[in-house]
């Protein structure tokens, strides 16, 4: 057994209402790759951004090398030999592939000017020892998104890091880059580098780990050697409660269809997509980050637009809507990024809810107020928001509160059909079963559901049908019996598997 | 003109059309020449081309400083008043305590009010924009408090002559902005603080995240833009033997146009001297092959209007070009 | 938030200073809180003001507007010449009319070709200024029969006492104010500038917003030259240079935001009238008009410092 370089132990980390992190231990050992596991939400990159010196922990200790040590930030990460890879990579595209390396700690002389002799001979030395097929003069705005994330990866070998974590690394790769990735991450294990990796691609975890350790609810619920465990128990672990005491599903009764989207396309995002939705019905769209669900919704709410495909609303064929016709015609979009698609952050509950459907909060383009207010009033108690009033900017919320003003702002409308794109991500469990319950209750009022979701519980414990997607096609339908997990993982990553065999 | 810019893209971008991608400054540049040439016998002539060096090195001088920071992803509104209390300072000065005591005083206030600006941007938290736009207006109140309304005249008309230096038709006035392009060209592509510039532009917090002192580096680029602005004043000083009060009123505005013309970006991250080079003699031809042609001083205004937002509309399809699949 | 003596001075700070600031002037120079002083004083800022209301809703999209200065000069040398020429009410009109087409071209190239605002309203000041140029042919232009037309009543007339341009000015800010406080367009303005994204997936055209939020940036120009030229009676080629500057100080002044969605019309009516006592003020105390602007670049750090500073809750960035 090789010895621990890297151990946190009782490591507490909270945030206003939520404690992200429930003293976790866990230790990294000189040459495995151990994976870190969780449902999202479950404190995996608070983990991560306390190890990097990005967050300080509330408590707890961390051990490096056997020495008690602080990260006080990123830079001090760094020059420990701890480095972290981002999804969001850390570089700057005009600089070449060198200074990138060296971003900051470039070898100059004592007036500043750079010894570049000295910067590219190391940078070519770290690029060769990870076996990248470019050179270091390159400007990496003119890379792919795999070779800039080698540039990243090559500053463990610039800075002999000990400590790699890798977040989410194969999120925007195809399956050629992550098989060299894997060949790079192999390298780096025998030259005796610990590595984290944090992945939501259970194959890929199983390819390359050592060890697995499981998070929920910012707690550690077990490490296991990879060798000796299955996806069968360690999805156990992470979801670590049976599905029909949590979740609600709505009553089976199905009235006409709402939606049909047939054949919808567009290139490099998702290719001849079909499919449709009735009334009271909840549909599911499973697949991994990067599989092409919000795009499709995005697309038929008229946000994006289409190469091909035709929609049918309640029986009658339309064109692609713009998001106002769509608003109008009945249909809502709870987006995916709550901050960046869904609120104005600096307007209150009032305004962020009437903000889609100012002609029906108004007369002749005159705003009425009174409404406004009863509305706001209505919603805020339907829904237990927690706010001072109704003009308290929603920056001020939390997570679920804010959630709960996106669900107020559509369903004030009495919209057909909702589509709900990761409804539950990032907020406490509290909000998450409240909003779990409403999409049962949208269901039975007859509105039909769309759900989007990489969270599998929930995506099975809410909807009566799902289709799993995969690299921007729909893989497999399921309904009925036919709708668990395995069948979901079966259809995903086989799906996966084929694409990476053509 | 080969190496120009292409040198340091690299391999992967260093074919020619991607280098006319990042620099089609020099297409314009290269068709207003022949455009004039064509159309009038006294373009194409070295006087003229000497001329054309000298009027566009002043705007020049401050574009140098402008591109610093406009790398860094900021805009300074403040280098034509900074220009104009340069001047002042070094003719009102130079009667008190000599010629070189009252340049050297001159070039301090540039410095020192280039510092203040950084400062305030690095330490409020206050967009650049703000913070130049007060001092664009504050400044020009400091100069008129110093002169009084009046222009100041020199005494010594030995002063008006220290710029009378040629290199055949090349001013001293051009030369220094020349030197001072090329030395900040090489302060960009060689030196840490060039290259923490386009790090700091493109993306803060990785910059931050690696330890470089950003606020620092901001204050260093306002102060050298300050200093070059009264450099530039100096130099004005020298020509004109006057500092007018409102001289260098709007400069600041030319001086964006040069540097944007160029292709240096606004958000950032993406210039270089030699785009700015290129821009500043676009416009120093464009304006002067337009008097040559003898036509009314409206036409340079609105040439310079649409030739600007054609700039613009051309960056931003050719970027979409080479960002898209 | 309550009402403590540290959230009044955070938020109203600067309100204060500026009274402290009138009380002084007021025991220094008798003249100074008179209500004629203070109509004078109204009446010098209603042109900038005019202008500053338009711009706000531009300032609000998250957008600039560097034109309006130019475009004040070419306004102002057409509503003379063509009063000259076609009369007070065609030129009026088509004073108005040009104001608008200038402003739905900055509109149509930064709101729907989606240009950088900065530089697109740069390239129109320039622009414009050769289009005076153009127009004028160089020369300045005068109202022939300035002495017995009514267009003066614009610039220099009175209603129950109160000067004309400042009732524009008062009526205009009420008008624009409901615009922004009331009106469906005005919540649009605040969620494109505070959300542009957002506002897409709530079914809103920014882009459309935009365009009209410049169309009333060249509307309120084209009153403020109305003003401008009956109170001068005539027009040079640079009357309205550097105009654009300081509108602008007095929207930020105010407190409006740069990065959009949050600001006012009142706070841009505060704003622009600051800027209007600090000059008179210091005039009536003696010191030369230029002193007022080494004041105004105080001011505007002073008062976007301390705004930022309440925001983050801290001094320092």
């Amino acid at each position: 057994m090789s010895e621990v370089v890297l151990e946190v132990s009782d490591i507490t980390k909270a945030f206003p209402g939520v404690v992200a992190l429930d003293r976790v231990s866990f230790d990294i050992r000189a040459g495995e790759v151990h994976a870190l596991v969780g449902e999202n939400g479950a404190g995996k990159s608070t983990l991560m951004k306390v190890l990097a010196g990005l967050y300080q922990p509330d408590g707890g200790e961390i051990v490096y090398q056997g020495q008690p040590t602080k990260v006080a930030g990123p830079l001090d990460a760094r020059q420990k030999g701890i480095l972290l890879i981002h999804q969001e990579l850390s570089l700057s595209p005009e600089l070449s592939v060198a200074e990138n390396i060296y971003l900051g700690a470039w070898p100059c002389n004592r007036f500043g000017v750079l010894k570049k002799r000295e910067l590219y001979s190391n940078a070519t030395r770290a690029l060769e020892a990870l076996g990248c097929g470019f050179g270091p003069h390159a400007r990496v705005g003119t890379l792919s998104v795999a070779m800039q994330q080698m540039v990243e990866i090559a500053r463990a070998e610039a800075f002999s890091a000990n400590v790699v974590i890798f977040d989410e690394p194969t999120a925007s790769l195809t399956d050629t880059e992550r098989d060299q990735l894997f060949h790079t991450i192999r390298g780096l294990k025998k030259r005796g580098v610990g590595i984290v990796y944090i992945s939501h691609k259970m194959d890929e975890i199983f390819d390359i780990t050592d060890r697995i350790t499981v998070l929920r609810d910012g707690q550690v619920q077990g490490t296991v050697d990879t060798r000796d465990t299955d996806l069968n128990r360690i999805t156990r672990m992470m979801i670590g409660r049976t599905l029909d005491t949590y979740f609600v599903k709505a009553k089976p009764e199905f009235g006409a269809e709402v939606l049909r989207v047939e054949g919808l396309s567009r290139a490099g995002l998702f290719e001849d997509v079909s499919f449709s939705v009735r009334e009271g019905e909840v549909l599911g769209l499973y697949g991994l980050v990067g599989a092409g669900r919000s795009e499709v919704v995005e697309t038929v709410f008229g946000v994006r637009k289409a190469d091909r495909g035709t929609l049918w609303w309640k029986g009658a064929e339309i064109d692609l809507p713009t998001p106002r016709k769509a608003i109008d015609m009945g249909m809502a979009l709870v987006p995916e990024s709550r901050k960046e698609q869904g609120l104005v952050l600096l307007m209150g509950g009032r305004e962020n809810t009437s903000l889609p459907h100012l002609k029906l909060f108004s007369e002749v383009s005159v705003m009425n107020r009174a409404r406004e207010m009863g509305v706001f009033e209505k919603y805020r108690s339907a829904l237990s928001i927690k706010t001072t009033g109704p003009d308290q900017a929603v920056s001020q919320l939390s997570g679920g509160n804010q959630q709960k003003f996106v669900l107020a702002k559509w369903l004030c409308a009495d919209p057909k059909l909702i589509i709900l794109d990761e409804p539950t991500r990032g907020i406490d469990v509290g909000s998450k079963s409240a909003i779990h319950e409403l999409i049962a209750e949208l269901a039975e009022r007859g509105l039909a559901v769309i759900v989007i979701s990489s969270e599998m519980p929930e995506v099975l414990g809410v909807s009566h049908r799902v289709l799993a997607m995969s690299e921007g096609e729909v893989v497999a339908e399921f309904e009925g019996d036919a709708l668990t997990e395995e069948n979901l993982i079966d259809a995903v990553s086989h799906h996966r598997q084929d694409v990476a065999a053509e | 003109m080969s190496d120009i810019g292409a040198a340091r893209s690299g391999t992967v971008g260093g074919t020619a059309l991607s280098w006319l991608l990042r620099n089609h400054i020099w297409v314009f540049l290269a068709l207003t020449l022949i455009v004039f040439s064509l159309s009038s016998p006294y373009f194409l002539t070295v006087n003229n081309f000497g001329n054309i060096l000298t009027q566009g090195a002043f705007i020049g001088i401050l574009a140098v400083g402008m591109t610093l920071v406009m790398i860094d992803g900021e805009i300074d509104l403040s280098v034509g008043a900074v220009l104009a209390l340069a001047s002042a300072l070094a003719i009102g000065l130079q009667d008190h305590m000599g010629v070189l005591p009252a340049i050297l005083l001159a070039l301090l206030s540039g410095a020192a009010l280039g510092f203040l600006n950084g400062a305030l941007v690095a330490y409020s938290g206050m967009h650049s924009f703000i913070v130049t736009l007060g001092a664009l207006i504050g400044i020009r109140g400091l100069v008129f408090v110093y002169t009084g309304e009046d222009a100041l005249m020199v005494q010594d008309f030995s002063y008006t002559e220290l710029p009378e230096i040629y290199l055949g038709p090349i001013s001293l006035t051009a030369i220094i902005f020349f030197g001072l392009a090329l030395f900040f060209q090489w302060v960009l592509s060689s030196t840490r603080h060039g290259r923490e510039t386009y790090a700091v532009g493109d993306n803060i917090e990785a910059a931050h995240d690696a330890g470089i002192n950003v606020k620092r580096h901001k204050i260093i680029n306002f102060t050298l833009c300050g200093t070059l602005a009264a450099v530039c004043g100096i130099l004005l000083s020298m020509r004109l033997g006057t500092a007018e009060p409102n001289a260098g009123r709007i400069w600041e505005l030319w001086t964006i146009i040069a540097v944007v013309l160029g292709g240096t970006r606004l958000q950032g991250g993406f210039g270089s001297m030699w785009m700015t080079i290129g821009g500043v003699l676009t416009l120093a031809v464009l304006r002067n092959g337009l008097r040559q042609l003898n036509t009314p001083n409206y036409v340079e205004l609105m040439v310079m209007g649409a030739v600007l937002i054609l700039a613009l509309a051309l960056d931003k399809v050719l970027n979409r070009r080479e960002a898209g699949p | 938030m309550e009402l403590t003596a540290r959230n009044i001075l955070r938020r109203h700070g600067l309100v204060m200073a500026f009274l402290l600031f009138l009380a002084v002037v007021a025991l220094n120079a008798e003249a100074f809180l008179t209500p004629g002083n203070i109509l004078d004083v109204l009446r010098q800022v209603s042109i900038t003001g005019m202008m500053a209301l338009g711009v706000t809703f531009v300032v609000l999209t998250g957008r600039l507007d560097l034109s309006v200065g130019s475009m004040l000069t070419l306004l102002t040398v057409i509503v003379v010449d063509q009063h000259n020429v076609a009369g007070p009410f065609p030129a009026i009109v088509m004073t108005i009319l040009a104001g608008l087409a200038i402003g739905a071209v900055n509109g149509l190239l930064v709101g729907f070709a989606g240009l950088n605002a900065l530089i697109v309203t740069l390239a129109m000041l320039s622009f414009l200024q050769g289009l005076v140029l153009f127009y004028s042919g160089g020369s300045n232009v005068n109202v022939a029969n300035a002495q017995d037309t009514w267009f003066a009543v614009f610039g220099r007339g009175d209603f129950l006492g109160i000067p004309v341009p400042v009732i524009l000015f008062l009526v205009g800010a009420v008008i624009a104010g409901l615009i922004l406080q009331v009106t469906t367009f005005g919540r649009r303005i605040y969620g494109v500038g505070g959300n542009e994204t957002a506002s897409i997936f709530s079914g809103i055209d920014a882009r459309r917003t935009v365009f009209w939020a410049y169309v009333i940036s060249g509307f309120t120009t084209g009153v403020a030259a109305v003003i401008m030229g009956s109170r001068v009676m005539g027009a040079q080629n640079t009357i309205g240079q550097g105009y654009e500057l300081t509108v602008l100080a007095g929207v930020i002044l105010g407190g409006t935001s740069l990065l959009g969605g949050s600001g006012s019309i009142w706070r841009t009516v505060v704003g622009i009238s600051m800027l209007g006592f600090i000059q008179n003020g210091l005039l009536l105390l003696g010191f030369p008009y230029y002193v007022q602007w080494l004041v105004t670049w105080a001011v505007i750090i002073i008062a976007v410092w301390i705004d930022l500073a309440a925001k983050r809750g801290r001094i320092l960035a």
